[in-house]
């Protein structure tokens, strides 16, 4: 049988009817107070203990962020948050690293284990190196010798710039500068801990790499930066997952991931994103604002895949720099909104070098009242000689109350191009739903057949036990979404 | 087994389709319902289905002691009913397996069975299969998704074949079947045949009812039973065409 991840599995989920991640966890926190200015940035510097330069970079980027207006072209509508009501630095009580699994706060075990995601489980099951990380500080780290016997490096931010402090300042920035983008240069000012692997050359890296994110200080803006490099001819698959505690005011999270593919390497980004949505009412919910992006050397690939469920608002264009001939970069996506979510996401691919080819596959499936956006751009240089494009954006619509929205933008310079688009809206057809139903499946279980149906183009992108996770909150997310 | 009542149903827009209907099948009996295009015969599968927008406004209906009208659809399958469809709907990206399996195991959930076993459920399916004759890469495939019409109808039977219903209604099974697959989909409904399994077939075409011998035909006519037989019923019916029993009944 070609599938392996069932449907079935996943209907056991089906009975849990309010967000099922949301809880807090109560251990010690050291937050700093709400405000932003130049101080502010000094103090996260110096409680990280962090060298000159890399003050000098979030001083640079705050600079250039004052000047930057908010972007308000995007198909959403939020009450824009008060960037001085938002504590900026939060990090456990403890600051003294796990030695081992054993050394880890049984709190912070629990919490894990509401998760589903017991790291006992995770690295017997998956063999997967999960660097977890909390309130923006990772906690633990596992699998780091079997990866540092290949010289791969894989740690937390923090860590990468304290101990690999030439690499960080070589590549920081240079995918996505903190100019680029209004939450870009705030997450560049205010970043507080992320994730950074650098793959060496010709290593295939053995196992999956894997991080979970979780916010889980009320009020506490999240703002992870995370790095990968893949050295020549190297290969890395690199899977983020996150939940969030249910809360009532807005969470902001930006984000910044910059990947870097250099020649003949080749990077999978694999993101589940489960931030906590808001509620049936449309109160509460994280704003995620991220900037994804990956630059390819010559014959370099990067594919971003992404299943995204959670945030009240999502602003999310995970893109493609095709700067090396050759290089191929793809983006494969579902994005679903219920309730009152909204999402205006999509991918840019900027083809630079000949012969480039890339890959758009979006499905996006509204329900509720929610609004759900596809926006792309398809950018040929006018050196890019023979580059390719194929976009599919395909829409589904669950209920009448929510929107579809699709903005794909192509720029051409190049007469050589071949660029080809394809959309489609449809709604779940009451047809398919009576048939299962005929065959003893109910509509809500029928739903979550048909969505997981709808999106499998994408879902066989993923690894494995990620592809079950995501079927898993695909159904979870559109729970009471019939009719 | 099944015992129906004056059964009246309109479409949502009030217009009335079935207009007192009466029908009584016993355990082990196959009874075919014959008649005129738009006389109502897939109006009275979708009922006993389940189907929304129908409303039934009068009468009652009596699966094997249970009030059918008071289930929803996927309890009246639970609960034995299975439906080949006239039209098979297609559904992309769910795999036939899966598809089945899902269904399987919620009917078994329904009835506080274990869930089949992977073993116990390939090896089904391979019976399943082997009794219509459906190539084995038709089962991987995803549910319907570019089947010929043929091989719709033939996965509609390798489907009851999995889901080893009480009751089948197969609707038009036979149209659309080349001159073999109808002998072959016949003789797996043959097989499937038992003392506790009623079969309800709806059909045009007077040749199936040679493969597959039924216990009564009924002539259904705007919305009512209009003449019940024996399988000699459908001859005359291919010879003479419906118009006749209007005329008897008027007399
Ligand atoms: N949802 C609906 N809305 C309006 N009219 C309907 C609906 N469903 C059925 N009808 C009408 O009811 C009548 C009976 O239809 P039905 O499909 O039951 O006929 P049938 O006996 O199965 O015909 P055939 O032999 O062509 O399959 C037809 O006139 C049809 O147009
Ligand atoms: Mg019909």
């Amino acid at each position: 049988m070609s599938n392996t991840y069932t449907e079935e599995d996943l209907a056991r989920n089906l009975e849990v009817q309010e967000y099922k991640y949301g809880f807090t966890s109560d251990f010690k926190s050291d937050t700093i107070p709400v405000g932003l200015d130049e101080d502010v940035i000094r103090l996260i510097s110096s409680k990280k203990e962090e060298p000159e330069w890399l003050l000098e970079k979030r001083l640079q980027a705050y600079r250039a962020w004052t000047t930057m207006k908010e972007p308000d072209w995007a198909h959403v509508n939020y009450e824009k948050p008060d960037f001085q009501a938002i504590s900026y630095y939060s990090a456990p009580g403890q600051t003294k690293k796990y030695e081992s699994w054993d050394d880890v706060d049984p709190e912070m075990k629990e919490t894990m284990k509401k998760l589903g995601i017991s790291m006992e489980e995770q690295q017997r099951l998956t063999g997967t190196a999960v660097d977890f990380v909390v309130d923006s500080v990772s906690v633990a780290t596992s699998f780091k010798k079997k990866l540092g016997e290949l010289g791969i490096i894989f740690c937390s931010f923090s860590e990468a710039v304290e101990n690999h402090p030439e690499l960080v300042k070589k590549y920081m920035g240079t995918v996505v500068p903190h100019t680029d983008n209004f939450y870009a240069a705030l997450n560049s000012a205010v970043f507080t801990d992320g994730s950074f692997c650098y793959i060496p050359k010709g290593v295939r890296c053995p196992m999956e790499l894997s991080t979970y994110f979780r916010i889980n200080e009320g009020g506490t803006g999240q703002f992870e930066r995370t790095l990968v490099v893949a050295d020549e001819g190297s290969y890395v698959s690199y899977l983020e997952g996150c939940t969030a505690p249910m809360r009532d005011e807005n969470q902001l999270h930006a984000a910044v991931v910059e990947l870097i593919a250099l020649d003949d390497a080749e990077i999978k980004y694999s993101t589940v994103q489960n931030w906590y949505p808001g509620n049936k009412d449309g109160v509460g919910g994280v704003f995620n604002f991220v900037t994804k992006r990956g630059l390819c050397e010559r014959n370099a690939k990067i594919s971003w895949t992404q299943v995204e469920t959670g945030s009240a608002v999502t602003w999310k264009y995970p893109s493609c720099v095709l700067k090396g001939d050759n290089s191929i970069g793809e983006f494969y996506s579902v994005a679903v909104t219920n309730n009152f979510q909204q999402a205006d996401t999509g991918s840019k691919m900027v083809h630079l070098g000949k012969n480039t080819s890339s890959t758009i596959i979006s499905k996006g499936i509204s329900a509720g009242e929610s609004q759900n956006t596809y926006r792309g751009l398809v950018q040929i240089h006018a050196g890019a000689e023979n580059a390719r494009n194929r976009s599919e954006c395909d829409s589904l619509l669950l209920s009448d109350r929510s929107g579809a929205h699709t903005f794909p933008y192509i720029e051409c310079k190049n007469s050589s191009a071949r660029v080809e688009h394809e959309a489609t809206t449809s709604k779940i057809g009451e047809d398919q739903i009576f048939y299962c139903q005929q065959r003893g499946i109910d509509s809500e279980k029928a739903i979550g057949l048909i969505v997981n149906g709808y999106c499998k183009e994408v879902l066989n992108h993923m690894p494995m036990e990620f592809a079950v996770e995501a079927q898993k909150l695909l159904e979870i997310s559109l729970e009471n979404s019939v009719g | 087994m099944l015992t129906i009542k004056n059964l009246h149903a309109s479409v949502e827009e009030g217009h009335e389709i079935l207009k007192g209907l009466n029908l009584g099948v016993k355990a082990g009996e196959v009874h075919a319902i014959m008649g005129p295009n738009g006389s109502g015969k897939s109006t009275l599968a979708s009922v006993l289905a389940g189907k929304d927008g129908y409303e039934v406004t009068g009468g009652s209906v009596d699966f094997d002691g249970v009030d059918l009208l008071d289930l929803e659809a996927e309890d009246r399958a639970k609960e034995g009913l299975f439906l080949a469809f006239q039209y098979p709907v297609e559904i992309p990206g769910v795999s036939n397996i899966n598809f089945l399996r899902t269904a399987i195991n919620e009917i078994r959930e329904y009835r506080k069975e274990d869930k089949m076993s992977a073993k116990d459920f390939l090896a089904k399916v391979k019976t399943a299969s082997n009794l219509v004759e459906l190539d084995s890469k038709l089962a991987s495939r995803a549910v319907n998704v570019g089947f010929s019409g043929g091989e719709k109808k033939r996965n509609e039977i390798f489907q009851m074949a999995m889901l080893e219903p009480k009751l089948a209604i197969l609707d038009e099974t036979d149209s659309g079947l080349d001159i073999d697959a109808l002998r072959i989909v016949s003789e797996g409904v043959n097989k499937l045949r038992s003392e506790g399994r009623s079969i309800i077939l709806i059909t045009h075409y007077q040749r199936l009812l040679e493969y597959i011998q039924p216990d009564f035909v009924h002539v259904l006519n705007d919305g009512k039973i209009i003449k019940t037989g024996t399988k000699e019923l459908a001859l005359e019916l291919e010879e003479k065409g419906y118009d006749w029993i209007n005329e008897e009944i008027a007399q």
